[in-house]
C-alpha cells in the first residue's frame, strides 16, 4: 500500500516540472510536437528506472557513513559518484539499444545523450538520497513515478503548444515568454494533487 | 580594458542573458527563489562554480582529447560543486541556510550554463576572458534569480532578507506568488518586457 501512495505521489504531488522545475532544459526545447517529446519521456523514464537504483545501492552500501569501513563518511563524493554513474549508464544504454533495437535507436537517437545532463536524472538521485528510502524497493517506485509524471508534463506542454500556433498571442510574448506562462498555469493546476494520500 | 573583453562581461547580462534569452539553466533555479537570501547563495555559487571551472578548462584547453571532453568537464564541474557545497554546509548552522538547498547546490553540475559556457567559450579562449565570461554569465543568471526572488519574497511574505516591508501596513501575503509555479509566470512576464524593448529578439 505504501508503495501506490508514494508511486502517485511521486507523479502527481512531487511532480518533477511542475513542483521542483526539474529538466527544463530540455522540457522546454524538446516540447515543440507531441511525437518527439513522447520519444524523450521514454527514454527519461528508462535511464531513470535504471539509474536511481543503481545509485541507491551506491548511496547506501559504499557512500553512507559507516557503510564501506567503519568511522568513514564518503557522503561528500556523492555528487560526482552519481554524475559518472548517470554518464556510464546512458552511454551503456545508448550502446544497446544501437545494437538489440536499431529502430528504437533512431527514434530516441539524438535524446539520449542528452539526458546524461537532464537535471531530473541528478534531480532524481539527490532527491532520493535526502528521503531516506528504507529498500531500493521504494527507490524503484519512486524512479518509475517520477518519470511518468515528467513524461506526463512534456506531452501535455507539446499537446498545448501545438495548439497554441494558432492563437493570436502579443509579439514580444510569442516563442519563450507565452511557454513560460504556460506551464506556470499547468504547474498551478498540478497544485490541486497536493495532500493527496493514497 | 578594450572593447572585446568589455563586449564579453557586458553582454550576458543584459543582452544574451543566459537565462532570458539562451533559455539556459531553468531547471536548478526557480525553486529557490522563494527569499532573496537562497536567491542570493545560489546566485553566488553559481558564479564561483562558472568563473572558476571555465578557468580551469580554458587553462587545460590544449591538452584535453576531443572525445572524452565531457567527462573531464563534469569532472572539474563536479569538483567545483562539491567545494561550494562543502563550504556553505559549514555555514548551515551560523546563517540557517536552507537545507534543501543542498540539492540545488548539487544540480549546478547539470546546469546548462556551467557546461554551455564551457563549450562555447572557455574551450577556444584564453583563461582569462573565459573567467570573466564565466563570472559575467554567473552574474547574468544571478540578477534574474534576485529579481524573480524579490517580486516573490515582497508578495508572497511581505519581506525583503527576512525584514519586514508591507505587513506592518496591513499587507496581508499573497500565498499563490510563494507556490513554485508563480516563479515561471514571473519569469514569462520578465521575458515579455525584455523582448518589448529588444524587439529583434522576437520569435515569429
Amino acid at each position: 500500500m505504501e508503495y501506490l501512495s508514494l508511486f502517485t505521489k511521486s507523479i502527481f504531488v512531487d511532480n518533477m516540472i511542475f513542483a521542483y522545475f526539474l529538466g527544463m532544459c530540455s522540457f522546454l526545447a524538446v516540447s515543440k510536437n507531441v511525437k518527439t517529446a513522447a520519444g524523450l519521456g521514454v527514454a527519461v523514464i528508462a535511464v531513470l528506472l535504471i539509474t536511481l537504483p543503481v545509485n541507491y545501492l551506491l548511496n547506501t552500501y559504499v557512500l553512507a557513513p559507516d557503510a564501506l569501513i567503519e568511522g568513514v563518511d564518503l557522503s561528500f563524493l556523492s555528487f560526482i559518484v552519481f554524475i559518472a554513474v548517470i554518464a556510464a549508464i546512458v552511454q551503456i544504454v545508448e550502446m544497446l539499444v544501437e545494437k538489440f533495437s536499431p529502430e528504437l535507436y533512431s527514434a530516441l537517437g539524438i535524446f539520449l545523450p542528452l539526458i546524461a545532463v537532464n537535471c531530473a536524472i541528478l534531480g532524481g538521485s539527490l532527491f532520493m538520497q535526502q528521503k531516506d528510502f528504507i529498500n531500493i524497493g521504494e527507490a524503484t517506485v519512486y524512479a518509475l513515478g517520477s518519470g511518468i509524471g515528467w513524461f506526463l508534463a512534456i506531452v501535455s506542454l507539446a499537446a498545448i503548444r501545438e495548439k497554441m500556433s494558432y492563437s493570436n498571442v502579443p509579439d514580444a510574448l510569442k516563442g519563450l515568454g507565452i511557454t513560460f506562462i504556460t506551464v506556470g498555469l499547468m504547474g498551478i493546476a498540478f497544485m490541486t494533487f497536493m495532500g493527496i494520500s493514497l | 580594458m578594450d572593447a572585446k573583453l568589455k563586449e564579453t562581461i557586458l553582454n550576458p547580462i543584459f543582452k544574451g542573458n543566459p537565462i532570458t534569452v539562451l533559455v539556459l539553466g531553468i531547471c536548478s533555479s526557480l525553486a529557490v527563489t522563494v527569499t532573496m537570501k537562497g536567491a542570493l547563495v545560489m546566485a553566488l555559487s553559481v558564479i564561483v562554480v562558472t568563473g572558476i571551472s571555465s578557468l580551469i578548462l580554458s587553462l587545460l584547453r590544449n591538452t584535453i582529447p576531443g572525445r572524452v571532453r565531457i567527462i573531464v568537464q563534469l569532472v572539474v564541474v563536479a569538483m567545483m560543486v562539491i567545494l561550494v557545497d562543502q563550504i556553505l554546509k559549514s555555514f548551515e548552522a551560523t546563517y540557517a541556510i536552507d537545507k534543501q538547498l543542498s540539492v540545488y547546490i548539487g544540480l549546478i553540475i547539470t546546469n546548462c550554463i556551467v557546461m554551455g559556457r564551457i563549450e562555447a567559450f572557455a574551450l577556444g579562449n584564453k583563461p582569462w576572458p573565459s573567467f570573466l565570461d564565466g563570472l559575467a554569465n554567473g552574474a547574468g543568471y544571478g540578477m534574474i534569480l534576485l529579481v524573480v526572488a524579490f517580486f516573490r519574497e515582497l508578495l508572497g511574505s511581505g519581506t525583503l532578507f527576512g525584514i519586514d516591508i508591507l505587513n506592518r501596513f496591513g499587507y496581508v501575503p499573497n500565498n499563490l506568488v510563494i507556490l513554485p509555479p508563480f516563479a515561471l509566470i514571473l519569469l514569462g512576464c520578465i521575458v515579455w518586457v525584455q523582448r518589448s524593448i529588444q524587439k529583434d529578439l522576437q520569435e515569429k
